[in-house]
């Protein structure tokens, strides 16, 4: 019985699933469609949160503008995501950011991860 | 009388999901084992003054009554857990012990779903019939309080259908005219938009939307 729900859920995971981190500097490609035109907005942030749940799957991605905190919670699987591009590998020690919210100016700065993957381990 | 005979079919709520439009909106949709059912018993104007189909859906894992165990050895199949009347109509294979599936719904948009709701309780006026609560505070002694329920000496009683306390859900409830998003009769599963009544795991007929 719960076959069929999960095969369901499988049929609406997008063939690939962009590749990105907690703490990462990532654009986001979203598509919007303005009257009859359709159009890619870029809206690039800090991930701070990954929610799994199958094809319900969502991101956080916040980033500062004019001085104002912005949150934006995308679905993993929706066809208005294009792509997810990172821009800035995060280093960080915690899989939620929310920590950041509390934070401004220089504080919400998270450290880059350079020649490093996910566990910290130093790349050949 | 000219009733139209709608095309019913019985079936299981599997669960809810979601699924994505062709704009890329965020749909909730039903999942629903359908069929196959089995024929048990064609009701003729000739014995039973009316048309019908007996159909039986999903087997039972429980011995069955005597009554219902000659029923399904004259048929010849599986005793059968959810047994339901349903109008005969074209495409329904017609003698009893044979079946039919979800491909008579095939180029059907919208379909009516009725089951038993799930069961809330004895409950209030608030969550039964949505009623407003009274202020929580300030020596408020009406916090979630019937009200009144009537007027004085006349009428002198309370008019009938007065919306009171009770047993809330565990009735039978039909939703009607939910968007078919796929028949699939190889996997008996029919895909709806929306909600329907009832827990998973829970009965369902379903009928095409008049």
């Amino acid at each position: 019985m719960m076959n069929k729900l999960q095969d369901f859920e499988q049929e609406q995971l997008r063939p690939e699933v962009p590749e990105f981190n907690i703490g990462d500097t990532v654009d986001v490609h979203v598509r919007i469609v303005e009257g009859d035109k359709e159009r890619v907005q870029v809206f690039t942030g800090t991930v701070i949160a990954r929610k799994s749940g199958g094809s319900r799957a969502a991101f956080t991605v916040r980033r500062i503008v004019a001085g104002e905190g912005v949150e934006r919670v995308f679905p993993l699987h929706s066809p208005w995501i294009e792509k997810v591009v990172v821009k800035r590998r995060g280093r960080v020690r915690r899989a939620k950011l929310y920590y950041l919210r509390k934070r401004i100016g220089k504080a919400t700065k998270v450290r880059e991860r350079i020649g490093q993957d996910r566990d910290g381990k130093k790349k050949d | 009388m000219t009733r139209r005979m709608r095309k019913t079919i019985l079936g299981r709520k599997l669960g809810t999901s979601q699924r994505y439009d062709e704009a890329g909106n965020r749909v909730q949709v039903t999942l629903i084992e359908a069929g196959p059912c089995t024929i048990l018993q064609v009701k003729t104007q000739e014995t039973e003054g009316y048309e019908a189909l007996q159909v039986g859906f999903g087997d039972s894992s429980k011995e069955p009554k005597k009554p219902r165990a000659g029923l399904f050895e004259k048929v010849g199949c599986a005793a059968k857990r959810f047994i339901r009347e349903v109008p005969s109509v074209e495409g329904a294979a017609l003698p009893a012990g044979e079946s039919f599936d979800l491909s008579l719904f095939e180029g059907v948009a919208s379909v009516d779903v009725s089951g038993v709701s799930k069961g809330k309780g004895f409950q209030g006026t608030v969550k039964r019939w949505n009623h407003a609560i009274g202020p929580k505070s300030h020596g408020s002694k009406s916090k979630r309080n019937v009200g009144s329920t009537g007027m004085h000496q006349d009428p002198g009683r309370v008019v009938k259908g007065k919306k009171m306390p009770g047993q809330h859900g565990n009735a039978n409830v039909k939703v009607r005219n939910l968007q078919v998003v796929s028949a699939d009769a190889e996997q008996n599963l029919l895909v709806v938009e929306g909600s329907v009544p009832g827990p998973a795991g829970g009965y369902l007929t379903i009928e095409e939307s008049l």
